[in-house]
C-alpha cells in the first residue's frame, strides 16, 4: 500500500520555478542530440526565418534561473514528494524514466524566460515478488512572460523500493 | 534544408524518412551535460554494476529527443509539432569509443514513423503518426505518437 504521507501529495504542486532559455544552452542541447537544424544554432539563418530568432528544439525549456536543489535529475519533483518517497524507502537513486507526453502551443525562443509549475497528477503502487514500485505521473505547465502557455508536459517516473530487483522496474 | 512538405503531399500509410542515430558513451556524456540528467546509470560502469544492471544505458530522454528530431526534420520549418508522446519499453546500450572521436563498430538505431490519420480541425491541417525507435536487432525499444501541423497549399 502507498503510505498516507505519499498519497496525500496527489494533486499538490511544487513552487513556481523560472527557466532561462539561453542560446548557448540551446546550441549545446541540439549538439548533444546531433541535430544540425540551423534554427537552433545559426543566428543569421534564424533571424530570416518566420521565427525571427533562434528557437529551442521542442522538449528544451531552458535551465532553472535559480537552482534550488543539486540533485542528479533535471526534472523538478516537488521537494515534499521527494522527501516522502525517500522516507518510504524509494530513494532517488532507484528512479527510471518511464515515458512522457508533450503538448506544444508556441515556439520557445532564445532569450525567453519561462515559468513552470509541476503538479503530482497521480501515484500508483505495484507490488511484485521482490518488492514494489511506485509509478508517479507529474504534470508541468510552461508559460512565457506574457502569461501564454507554451507547452504542457506529463512525465512518468518509476521508482523501485530498496529491496526490489532492477528488472521489475525496467519492465514497468 | 530539404523542400518544405505540405499537407496535400501526404497520405495515410506513408512512412516518414527514417533518421539514423548512433549512441556512444561520448554522446551520453554530452547529453548529460546538455540536459542536466547526471544519473550515473548513464556513464559509470561500476555504479551500474552495483545497481544490478549490466551496462551503462542510453538516457530515455535522449531517445525521446531523437524521435522529436525525426518529426521536426520531416515537417520542415513551416510545420509545427503539436503533440508528442513516447514510452520506454526496453533499454539501449551505447557503443564504446574506439578513439577520441570515433565509435567502435556496432549498433545503429533508426527512428521511424508512419502516418495514421490526416484531418482538418480548428482550421489546422493535421497529421497523426505512430513513431518508434528501432535498435540494431530490429526491435522497437521506444514507441510513441505525434501530431503535427503542416502548411497547406490551399491557404
Amino acid at each position: 500500500m502507498i503510505s498516507e504521507a505519499i498519497k496525500q501529495l496527489i494533486g499538490t504542486s511544487g513552487a513556481m520555478k523560472y527557466y532561462e532559455v539561453e542560446k548557448g544552452a540551446v546550441r549545446r542541447f541540439a549538439e548533444a542530440v546531433d541535430d544540425n537544424n540551423p534554427l537552433y544554432m545559426d543566428e543569421e539563418y534564424a533571424r530570416k526565418s518566420k521565427y525571427a530568432s533562434i528557437i529551442a528544439p521542442p522538449g528544451f525549456f531552458g535551465w532553472p534561473l535559480k537552482q534550488t536543489r543539486g540533485g542528479p535529475l533535471a526534472v523538478d519533483i516537488p521537494p515534499e514528494l521527494e522527501a516522502a518517497f525517500e522516507k518510504a524507502g524509494y530513494p532517488l537513486s532507484l528512479v527510471l524514466d518511464g515515458g512522457m507526453e508533450y503538448e506544444f502551443f508556441l515556439p520557445v525562443r532564445a532569450g525567453d524566460i519561462l515559468s513552470a509549475v509541476t503538479t503530482v497528477r497521480n501515484l500508483r503502487e505495484r507490488t511484485g515478488e521482490g518488492g514494489s514500485i511506485i509509478v508517479s505521473f507529474l504534470d508541468t505547465v510552461y508559460q512565457n512572460r506574457a502569461g501564454e502557455t507554451v507547452a504542457k508536459q506529463q512525465l512518468m517516473f518509476v521508482r523501485r523500493s530498496l529491496n526490489s530487483p532492477p528488472q521489475e522496474a525496467a519492465h514497468a | 534544408m530539404p523542400e518544405q512538405l505540405y499537407w496535400e503531399d501526404i497520405e495515410v500509410g506513408m512512412e516518414i524518412t527514417p533518421l539514423a542515430k548512433i549512441a556512444t558513451t561520448q554522446m551520453l556524456v554530452k547529453w548529460a551535460g546538455a540536459s542536466g540528467d547526471f544519473n550515473p546509470l548513464h556513464y559509470d560502469s561500476a555504479y551500474v554494476a552495483s545497481a544490478g544492471l549490466g551496462q551503462v544505458i542510453v538516457h530515455g530522454a535522449l531517445k525521446r529527443q531523437w524521435l522529436i528530431q525525426l518529426m521536426t526534420d520531416w515537417i520542415g520549418e513551416q510545420g509545427f509539432l503539436k503533440k508528442f508522446s513516447c514510452q520506454y519499453g526496453a533499454m539501449d546500450y551505447p557503443r564504446h569509443m574506439k578513439s577520441i572521436s570515433e565509435p567502435q563498430d556496432g549498433e545503429t538505431w533508426y527512428c521511424k514513423g508512419k502516418l495514421t490519420k490526416k484531418y482538418i480541425e480548428g482550421g489546422q491541417h493535421l497529421v497523426d503518426c505512430k513513431i518508434g525507435l528501432e535498435n540494431g536487432k530490429g526491435e522497437i525499444t521506444t514507441s510513441g505518437r505525434a501530431t503535427v501541423i503542416l502548411p497547406s497549399r490551399s491557404v
